[in-house]
């Protein structure tokens, strides 16, 4: 019976993929070379041109245009064939890319956890500081995390750590809250066993307050790990030079639209991968109770 | 004997104060100051083995004097005295059962009860801490199980885990919320057999909260009844008059059984509730009634009491 649904549902999947690409090429291929509808080719071809792209600038391999399936695929295999290129500072591979933009989530999501979880530990278990920095948190956390950029590229100068700070910024406040809720909502049964066992306060935190909350921790965690690789994209077209955010706003530039694709499918599968590894993560700790 | 407040401890000879190993003195307890007091006035002593079972209406302060025991809270007045010494917080000296077992359910139960061990010895290899766990395991018929995580467990055998625990740190006294209110009445048998066979084996010092009269006096030695609150105290203390060797097989075959049980009922469906009606919050009356069922010609009457008994008493009576 689950099998069977599993089969179903993966079928129909299937199905959505084949009709989505069938209405993309029925959209796209009506004529391949200059089949699209005249006045916005018109249009494409006057924006192309005052970019500097004109048809004459066109090599052979570029491709005008919303592409078809058939030439996304070639995109595609081209740029999987070869991702870690780099030939200057506006051609690199999209696997380089790929990696300044994980490299640059991962610094400033790591320096965010070393200050949310022990922080969040702290307003978990003190009233008085839960109060206190409260209207703190309230009032940052709604701020657009774009909306520090001006800040961080005027006090930090280098626009590869204000980027780091701007992930930093916006993955902090889930993962801050997620533990100051779970550890402030530890059961106090378990908090009385330590009690009654005269746990020390070192012992208590690491093995009834931590694993009795990390279901809560892992999750916010995860919803952090999500807003920062939205906002890196966001955030590499802001700061230029490198990036999957900033190749996205280059091909963009160059009208090449198989490219600006390639990349928004690349970032969809990578979130995608993030946020399994926190589903296993999250498996592996939650309780039954 | 210390008297930290007002309060006016009267515990008479057989009220087991002044020899006892715990000592329990004008034990008050006011949640809010605008509120009468759940409890007021509570005296007395348990000696060294013996086993206490505590009945009293719901919401009469049960829980919280046992909590005040356990050192888990704070009594507004009055002192707990366990071993010449102050109770004045929690202490590997006071196993609890809690009556939601309160067992962590990311360890499984071997690792529930080498938690509380390591606890207790702090400088134990992880041989001899697994050793002796297994060994509290054993007790209670786990072993089978000890793999397990609680919520794989029946609430039996979460609870028997629980019992483990406590005993595991081999504490001075052991302190028992209702450890068998959410089991059927079959595996509440079963286990009540194997605690008291346990608490005989060791001789552990027991005070429990029951709400079921029969478990009471299979298991007590002494049996405190608590009237209804605010303003509760225990009003009378019966002592169980039946062979210490009883078993719950044969235990209704003797006639005292049903004297003692009479009692009891009769105390909690009517007594209990005229004892709060009539009660004064002088505290000179809050006395307590040691009783022995069946042993006495007339067990209501106050010339049979050891201790001082009111004459508001005798008109409830
Ligand atoms: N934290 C608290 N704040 C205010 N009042 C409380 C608090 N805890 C308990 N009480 C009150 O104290 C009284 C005694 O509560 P307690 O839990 O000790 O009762 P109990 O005898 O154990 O009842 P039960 O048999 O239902 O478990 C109750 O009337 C309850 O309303
Ligand atoms: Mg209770």
């Amino acid at each position: 019976m689950k099998a069977s649904l599993s089969l179903r549902a993966g079928l129909l999947s299937v199905l959505l993929l084949i009709l989505l690409v069938g209405i993309w090429h029925l959209s796209t291929a009506t004529s391949p070379v200059s089949g699209r509808p005249a006045v916005s080719g018109a249009v494409d071809a006057e924006y192309a041109a005052l970019m500097g792209n004109g048809p004459a600038a066109a090599t052979d391999k570029k491709v005008d245009g919303f592409p078809t399936p058939l030439q996304f695929l070639h995109v595609a295999a081209d740029k999987l064939a070869d991702p870690f290129y780099d030939h200057g500072p506006n051609d690199k591979g999209v696997g380089i890319q790929l990696a300044h933009s994980l490299g640059r989530v991962a610094l400033g999501y790591l320096i965010a956890l070393a200050v949310a979880v022990p922080l969040g530990f702290v307003i978990g278990m003190s009233p008085l500081m839960y109060r206190a920095l409260d209207p703190f948190i309230q009032v940052l956390k709604p701020i657009s995390p774009l909306a520090w950029m001006p800040i961080a590229l005027y006090t930090i100068k280098d626009s590869s750590v204000s980027g780091i700070f701007v992930i930093f910024i916006c993955s902090i406040w889930p993962m801050l809250i997620n533990t100051a809720f779970g550890v402030a909502g530890v059961r106090k049964d378990w908090l009385n066993v330590a009690r009654t066992l005269e746990v020390s306060p070192l012992r208590k935190a690491f093995q009834v307050i931590l694993p009795a909350a990390a279901p809560t921790i892992i999750t916010g965690m995860r919803i952090s790990m999500g807003i920062a690789w939205l906002v890196i994209v966001a955030a590499e077209m802001l700061i230029g030079g490198t990036g999957i955010g900033y190749f996205v706003w280059n091909e963009w530039n160059n009208l090449s639209l198989a490219n600006v694709i390639f990349a928004v499918l690349l970032i969809g599968l990578v979130g995608m991968f993030l946020d399994l590894m926190f589903a296993q993560l999250q498996k592996k700790v939650t309780y039954a109770e | 004997m210390r008297n930290k407040e007002n309060g006016n401890p009267k515990v008479g000879a057989a009220g087991k104060a002044a020899s006892a190993f715990v000592k329990v003195e004008g034990l008050g307890k006011r949640y809010r100051a605008d509120q009468p007091p759940v409890f007021d006035n509570v005296s007395f002593g348990i000696d060294k083995g013996e086993f206490i079972c505590i009945i009293g209406h719901s919401g009469c302060g049960k829980s919280t004097i046992l909590n005040v025991l356990a050192g888990l809270e704070e009594a507004s007045s009055g002192c707990v005295i366990m071993d010449n010494r102050e109770v004045s917080g929690p202490s590997l000296d006071r196993g609890v059962v809690f009556q939601s077992h309160a067992l962590l359910p990311w360890l499984t139960v071997e690792e529930n009860i080498a938690f509380a061990v390591r606890s207790r010895h702090t400088d134990w290899s992880r041989q001899r801490i697994a050793a002796h766990a297994a060994r509290f395991i054993e007790m209670v018929g786990l072993a089978h199980a000890a793999k397990k995580k609680p919520s794989e467990l029946s609430g039996g055998m979460k609870q028997r885990v629980g019992i483990a625990r406590a005993f595991s740190v081999e504490p001075k006294m052991l302190l028992m919320d209702e450890p068998f209110g959410a089991l059927d009445a079959l595996t509440r048998g079963v286990i009540q057999d194997e605690l008291l066979r346990i608490c005989t084996e060791t001789h552990q010092t027991v005070f429990m909260i029951t709400h079921d009269v029969d478990e009471a006096i299979l298991l007590a030695d002494r049996i405190f009844l608590m009237s209804n609150g605010p303003q509760a105290r225990i009003a009378e203390i019966v002592v169980n008059t039946m062979p210490r060797d009883r078993v719950r097989e044969t235990i209704h075959h003797d006639p005292q059984f049903y004297r003692i049980r009479n009692h009891l009922v009769d105390f909690l469906v009517r007594r209990s509730k005229s004892i709060q009606q009539a009660g004064s919050p002088v505290a000179e009356l809050a006395t307590t009634r040691i009783v022995r069922p069946g042993l006495e010609e007339t067990p209501l009457s106050d010339g049979l009491c050891e201790a001082t008994t009111n004459s508001r008493f005798t008109a409830v009576a």
